[in-house]
């Protein structure tokens, strides 16, 4: 058997895009059209007015990835795209968390697991703790692994976005 | 002024003289204003052929033909066209009426999202606003579809934005920070791309749509003389080469010559020139020129290393390339450049196999329609075709000339194209003849659209190739589904003379060999439209290469012209020595 070493490899894909209508369906759209394997996009605005930032992580060897970045650069409203290198890349996602909480003793002990992940509470009820945390993926599932056992009612994410560090803009 | 004469105001601004297209109730606005307008519509009587008639006018002149078809089923009975324009890089311009701005995401009457239905299938698209968009909406809908790879766009125009008032602006400069096509080739990679071509003993070059785009049939010929090089074709590429000249091959793949195919896979450098090398014309990729390098030149860097890895791939514009390549390979010595070895062997290998034209067989043979055909029309006959059998014998048989002068459907496969493609075509160029080639399934599936040539006395030549089936379909029965005919006879109706005169279209059925060619030349010289409705033997197969298979895989008897008995073999070059 032929094994593909990087078949499965993560890439970040930065994309800066206009900042209209419709864009996200156009690369959302080429994505499922073309059957590549996408796992998150997040878009927001970005240092420019018009402009927005897409950063997709998506699956493949290095062709699919040079598909990716063509097809995507093809698209009218797609201005500039940029395979980022994970090793000069600062990656980082948003989550909330809303956990379970009994008694008393399990409230304190959230708290703390929230704190060590550097974490904030920023919601209470009688039955609910609600963290916020911001980081790696990775990090973030280590928390999520930690409060499982208390319960976990609700988790919203954002997905990964992220940017190269130093000088280097795309 | 209104957004419905801003619209013509800016289509005419553009050089159009011609629309198709067909009205509704979203549209009235605009085609209220088309009525005393100079530019001129034409009332197709399905939208499909307003998008095909575009589409062959875009290919039979390299501008961009517009279409135009109302909200709702009016803009889904374009979708077709579009996705065919989409496929073969075709400039195309596809108006689209929409409900108004209030009522859209309501499901109101005739309300469909266009926008989102053709994101897949143009190479932009737009949807009008406010009327103050227009001007610059329609400038940039024509450059995208116009330059780098060309394609079609879409604007999908409310009913409200149509009426709204506004201070009519010349497009100021458009502003696609977006799109900037790679026209120059890098000079690096011209270079690689030279020396490798000049350090080969076998080179060949397969030449795509990407010539006839590109305007390049000049220097194609040039280059492939400078460096003895033989020249295969894509069905697209068809045309780009004069395939009378000693250097052409004909046509490469699932329905290629028996030359190309099996040179192709002797070749030891492949210059492939704006072909997206489609499965239809490589057939199974692991044996695609499997002992050549690989030259890609194409426009769209996306098509470089999609389907085939390549050696030196150069993006760019293919006139401009070749002309750089002419520059830097002209300078090199004679003996780099010369293989002229090399190619007195393919051309020996050619004469053995030209294919069969002549039979005197009743029913006729669809080869001897083609050399009939072939006679009596001249080179700047624009000959479209249908999908099936009747297009591949047209791209296996007939004998292009001129680029731009053979049109078929190549990436989709649409039936029903050749006859709407036809009246296009001939709009666009009216002096030339213009010839249809089609099935009988393919054109009834737009025969409505006969009104349209006699109403308009648009003088086109239609032939169908009537086989009562539908052919191709049954081919692959008979050849992989053990003879199983499953739903492609197409029985006895409808009686296609008698269908053209409902119409007051001249007609004529010819059933033996020479009627075709005085036929042809009676429909020409009548200078209306006229429909041949050519009966022939629905047995006839052409050699294919199964789906999947190696190109030189290929089945069913190959009949060649000059009486050699037993199976044509191919000795690669150097091979020969010991002698017949
Ligand atoms: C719109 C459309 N429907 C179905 C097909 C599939 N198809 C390809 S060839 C063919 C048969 C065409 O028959 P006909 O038009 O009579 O041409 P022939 O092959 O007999 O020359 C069919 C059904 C197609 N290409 N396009
Ligand atoms: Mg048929």
């Amino acid at each position: 058997m032929v094994i593909k070493l990087d078949e499965s490899k993560t890439h970040i894909i930065s994309a800066l895009v206009l900042n209209k209508p419709g864009v996200l369906q156009r690369v959302a759209g080429l994505f499922t059209r073309r059957g590549y394997n996408i796992e998150n996009i997040t878009v927001g605005t970005s240092e420019q007015e018009n402009l927005a930032r897409m950063t997709i992580i998506a699956k493949g060897d290095e062709k699919v990835l040079e598909q990716i970045t063509k097809q995507l650069n093809k698209l009218i409203d797609v201005i500039k795209v940029r395979d980022l290198d994970p090793d000069i890349t600062v990656k980082r996602e948003l989550c909330l968390i809303k956990v379970h909480t009994s008694t008393e003793k399990n409230r304190s002990e959230i708290i703390q697991y929230a704190n060590i992940f550097r974490g904030r509470i920023i919601d209470v009820s009688p039955e609910t703790l609600t963290i916020e945390i911001t980081g790696s993926p990775e990090k973030i599932e280590a928390l999520i692994d930690l409060v499982r056992t208390f319960g976990i009612k609700e988790i919203a994410r954002t997905g990964p976005t992220a940017i190269s560090r130093g000088n280097k803009t795309i | 002024m209104k957004g419905g004469e801003a619209i013509i105001k800016s289509l005419m601004d553009q050089g159009v003289e011609t629309v198709f297209g067909y009205p509704g109730g979203v549209l009235l606005p605009l085609y209220d204003v088309l009525y005393d307008s100079d530019l001129r519509h034409i009332l197709v009587r399905h939208e499909q052929c307003a998008a095909h008639a575009a589409d062959g006018f875009a290919r039979a002149s390299g501008k961009v033909g517009v279409c135009i078809g109302t909200s709702g089923p009016g803009a889904t009975n374009l979708i077709t066209g579009i996705a065919t324009a989409y496929m073969d890089s075709s400039p195309v311009l596809a108006i689209a009426g929409q409900v108004a701005t209030g009522l859209i995401g309501n499901d109101a009457f005739q309300e469909v999202d266009t926008i989102g239905i053709t994101m897949p299938i143009t190479k932009h698209n737009y949807q009008a606003m406010k009327a103050d968009e227009i001007p610059g909406m329609i400038r940039s809908a024509f450059y995208i579809a116009s330059t780098g790879r060309n394609g079609p766009v879409v604007i999908d125009l409310p009913k409200n934005v149509q009426e709204e008032e506004f201070e009519y602006e010349l497009a100021k400069d458009i502003e696609l920070p977006g799109y900037k096509p790679t026209m120059k080739g890098h000079p690096l990679q011209v270079k690689k791309a030279a020396k490798m071509i000049m350090n080969s003993k076998k080179p060949v070059i397969l030449a795509g749509g990407g010539i006839i785009l590109s305007d390049a049939s000049k220097e194609l010929l040039r280059f492939s003389n400078m460096i003895h090089a033989p020249v295969t074709t894509s069905l697209m590429g068809k045309g780009s080469i004069p395939e009378d000249n000693l250097l052409s091959l004909g046509m490469l793949g699932m329905h290629g010559r028996k030359t190309s195919n099996l040179i192709i896979d002797d070749c030891d450098c492949l210059i492939s020139i704006g072909c997206r090398f489609s499965d239809r014309t490589t057939g199974s990729l692991t044996e695609f020129a499997k002992n050549a390098k690989i030259v890609h030149i194409d426009v769209d860097p996306a098509e470089i290393g999609k389907n085939v890895d390549v050696d030196v791939p150069i993006v760019g514009d293919a006139k401009i390339i070749l002309n750089d390549l002419i520059n830097v390979v002209g300078k090199a010595k004679d003996e780099n450049k010369n293989h002229s070895v090399w190619l007195k062997h393919v051309i020996d290998f050619k004469n053995t196999c030209m294919p069969r034209l002549s039979f005197d067989d009743i029913p006729l043979k669809p080869q001897q329609v083609i050399k009939e055909l072939s006679e009596a029309i001249d080179d700047d006959t624009i000959v479209t075709t249908d999908v099936g059998q009747n297009q591949m014998w047209m791209a296996h048989y007939f004998t292009s000339r001129n680029p731009r002068k053979f049109i078929s459907s190549g990436g989709l496969g649409t039936m029903g194209f050749g006859f709407p493609a036809a009246m296009g075509a001939k709009i666009a160029m009216p002096d030339n003849d213009v010839v249809a080639v089609c099935g009988d399934g393919g054109f009834l599936m737009v025969c409505q659209d006969l009104a349209t040539v006699k109403e308009y006395d648009i003088p086109v030549v239609i032939c169908v190739l009537d086989n009562r089936r539908l052919g191709m379909v049954s081919q692959w029965q008979k050849l992989f589904y053990n003879k199983r005919m499953s739903y492609t006879d197409l029985g006895q109706s409808p009686d296609f003379v008698k269908l053209a005169e409902s119409f007051g279209v001249s007609a004529e059925r010819v059933e033996k060999p020479g009627e075709m060619y005085e036929t042809v030349k009676k429909a020409i010289r009548s200078d209306e439209p006229y429909l041949i409705d050519v009966v022939i033997d629905p047995d006839e197969i052409l050699p294919m290469v199964p789906a999947g298979c190696g190109l030189t895989e290929i089945v069913g008897e190959y009949k060649v012209e000059r009486e050699t008995p037993g199976e044509i073999l191919y000795k690669p070059i150097g091979t020969d020595k010991s002698g017949d």
